[in-house]
């Protein structure tokens, strides 16, 4: 079968945890949790693949579904061919790196090492001859007799790699493995554990939250959002080339802008047309356009600049200087340069065909399905919302499709005011507004463009002026 | 004097009164005859009297036994109330621990009358019975806080590394909830030897235990050897006590009862 050289298929994978006791964070309920949903990867064997994205996306759930301390909802897992769904942790040829170690606490390094060996039967001198092998391969010779708590955080972390990879796993699981490391240990140890991986053979699968770590390790990366695999690719593809504006915001620093595809190789944003290299969106549909902060140009001689700018802010970050630069459109834009310009100069910027990354927007506008209640009430998103009645030629009772664009949505301090209440999950800067994804307590998503600055996790009240609803009938 | 310890004067008084001078009177009435010379009689009165050494040895015995069937029966039922998979409510642990707050004698008293109504002999059976009904919580308790406390990604390597269930047992949950199981042993085994209330009851005065010869000895006026006796006792106690510290020192902060 063709099947063969993957170690291990994921197929349609979904985890959903039952909450009989309801999760309230300030007084929103919720009630149904989706950790993962729909889940399909392929690993090769011997592949450094890296499972990033932000805390509660699911990348800990995923990994305790391969380890098999959880049951997936649906879906299967397949080692070799093989179906391990339903196989216990101990019968599993996969070992795990936990987060916070979990070294046995009652046992000294060696019998920490030795714990699976011995558990195998295996012969003590052969145990004996492993236990130094592994010992040596992450530096902690003479440390066999220290008692673990002894240890510092870098020495713990390499007893339990040691303590896992003496067992010669087919597969090795990393669950944030360096989290707890200051960042010039963390720096270290990801030199080793690429050369392990190196030295080893065996298939790494890492889970992180921290994408330049995953830049640097992997060969693949898989971006994870709200349980959704968002893109999967080489490091470099999913940096030059994000699929969305969450990968691209995730990933590196970034300018997300709205923008217009005009026709194939030509698109405009931030008030000026350029060329590109992207085709088959269309003509005049509205796109995500991400251009990287190093990779805008700038230069003094403003008549061969595509288009100018004024510098806000510069601060010098090491190897290049960061600048803000607010385009005579009125967009800020994150720059980064070798070189310094002074605050207040009028700069030109550049921009090649090949850096601008167009994507195609995952949605519109906001729509939802909604329930005619009265004269000019309807409900929906799990609020009862009041529209033009003049619109609204609507039997009560009668199912409609209700639109509301994206800055049309009114955000409250006081989340007591609005007709919802939801809670702020995601912060995109566009450039000149910020578009929100406010969840509300049922569940549903409102994107809202706003020039308000809100943090996320915000509670805020949601309310939308009547005439701000768009009702289209049900076919 | 500052502020701070005018505030721990009352206590240190209290302590003083009625922990240390007691103790301090103990001691020295165990080294005084009946007209208060300096003497060791008593303790050779205690290395002679047969009858007094049987009763010793048979108290400790019957704290020993007490104690295993406190362990046996107590350390399935801490493992049981504290994983979450088979005991998800607290109130099954309040049920547990509910004892602990009734009076011992009142809860002796009602064994007595459940051992009437059912009309069991009250022989050394119903002593060790009471006893384990009375001293069960006191081991759970214990063993049930260190394993409530223990951190569950020690279960998860274990069965990562390949130990099966029973396995993760023996060679984690095990050894791990040992501070618990020394500091029940502690509120267990110590106060059984001198216990008296519960062989009165429950025997109806037939079986004896150490407690109930110093109890005698102290009410027939005989104070000196009352005294000697419960230092004897005192420092097969403080014996105990200081093994159990040397054990639990190093896991200190992860055992003990509370």
């Amino acid at each position: 079968m063709e099947k063969s050289e993957y170690i291990i298929q994921i197929e349609h994978l979904s985890k959903s945890f039952e909450t009989n006791r309801k999760r309230v964070i300030e007084g929103i309920v919720h009630s149904a949790v989706n950790v993962l949903d729909d889940v399909n990867i392929n690993i090769r064997k011997g592949e450094f693949i890296t499972i990033l994205g932000p805390s509660g996306c699911g990348k800990t759930t995923l990994l305790r579904l391969l380890a098999g301390f959880l049951t997936p909802t649906s879906g299967r897992i397949l080692l070799e061919g093989k179906d391990i769904t339903a196989m216990p942790p101990y019968q599993r040829p996969m070992n795990t790196v936990f987060q916070r170690y979990a070294l046995f606490p009652h046992l000294d390094v060696y019998d920490n090492i030795a714990f699976g060996l011995k558990l195998n039967k295996i012969p003590e001198a052969e145990i004996d001859k492993k236990v130094r092998r592994v010992l040596k391969l992450v530096s902690m010779t003479d440390y066999e007799d220290r008692d673990v708590n002894s240890l510092s955080g870098g020495q713990q972390q390499r007893v339990a790699i040691a303590r896992a990879i003496v067992n010669q796993p087919k597969v090795l699981l990393l669950d944030e493995p360096l989290a707890a490391l200051d960042l010039k240990m963390r720096k270290d140890m990801q030199i080793e554990l690429k050369e392990m991986h190196q030295k080893l053979g065996i298939t790494f699968i890492y889970v992180t939250h921290d994408q330049e770590e995953a830049l640097t390790l992997s060969d693949t990366i898989v971006v994870v959002n709200e349980g959704k695999i968002q893109q999967i690719g080489r490091p470099k593809d999913i940096y030059d080339e994000p699929c969305n504006s969450f990968v691209a915001d995730f990933i590196g620093e970034s300018n997300i802008l709205n923008g217009t595809m005009i026709e194939d190789h030509k698109v405009s944003f931030a008030g000026h047309e350029f060329e590109c290299v992207d085709e088959g969106f269309g003509n005049d549909t509205p796109v995500d356009v991400v251009v990287r902060p190093e990779d805008i140009y700038i230069t003094r001689k403003l008549e061969v600049a595509q288009f100018t700018g004024t510098v806000k802010s510069c601060t010098f970050k090491g190897v290049h200087y960061e600048m803000f630069v607010e385009t005579d459109s009125g967009h800020e834009l994150m720059i980064q340069d070798y070189n310094a310009f002074e605050i207040g100069s009028t700069i030109g910027m550049l921009i090649k065909p090949a850096d601008i990354q167009v994507m195609s927007k995952e949605r519109l506008c906001n729509t939802f399905e909604g329930r005619v209640t009265g004269d000019d009430t309807i409900e929906f998103a799990g609020g009862e919302f009041k529209v033009d009645s003049q619109s609204l030629q609507s039997q009560v009772g009668e199912t409609v499709k209700v639109q509301i664009a994206f800055d049309k949505v009114e955000l409250l301090d006081n989340k007591e005011d609005g007709v919802l209440r939801g809670q702020v999950k995601f912060i995109l800067y566009k450039g000149d507004h910020y578009h929100l994804e406010v969840v509300t307590k049922d569940d549903y998503k409102i994107y809202v463009d706003t020039n308000d600055i809100w943090d996320k996790g915000d509670i805020v009240g949601i309310s939308i002026a009547p005439s701000d609803i768009t009702v289209v009938r049900d076919e | 004097m500052n502020k701070r310890s005018t505030w721990a004067l009352p206590y240190f008084i209290f302590l003083l009164v009625f922990v240390a001078l007691p103790l301090i009177l103990i001691g020295v009435y165990a080294f005084q005859d009946d007209f208060g010379n300096f003497t060791f009689s008593q303790f050779m009165k205690f290395a002679q009297e047969e009858e007094t050494i049987n009763t010793f040895t048979y108290s400790i015995e019957i704290a020993l036994i007490n104690t295993v069937l406190c362990l046996l029966l107590g350390y399935p039922a801490a493992y049981i109330l504290s994983n979450r998979k088979l005991n998800r409510s607290s109130v099954t642990v309040m049920l547990f621990i509910l004892p602990m707050w009734i009076n011992m004698l009142i809860r002796t008293l009602a064994t007595v009358a459940l051992f009437d109504f059912v009309s069991a002999p009250l022989d050394e059976g119903a002593l060790i019975f009471g006893m384990v009904y009375n001293f069960l919580p006191f081991m759970i308790y214990p063993i049930y806080n260190v394993m409530q406390k223990m951190d569950h990604s020690y279960l998860e390597a274990a069965e990562d590394l390949g130990a099966n269930p029973l396995q993760v047992f023996r060679k984690v949950v095990i050894p791990l909830s040992m501070p618990g199981v020394t500091s029940g042993i502690m509120m267990v085994f110590m106060p059984t030897i001198s216990t008296f209330a519960i062989s009165e009851l429950l025997t109806l005065n037939k079986v004896k235990l150490f407690g109930t010869t110093i109890q005698e000895n102290i009410n027939n006026g005989m104070w000196n050897y009352g005294a000697c006796l419960a230092l004897i006792m005192l420092i097969i106690i403080g014996c105990t006590m200081l093994y159990s510290d040397e054990g639990s020192a190093e896991e200190g902060e992860k055992g003990g009862l509370i």
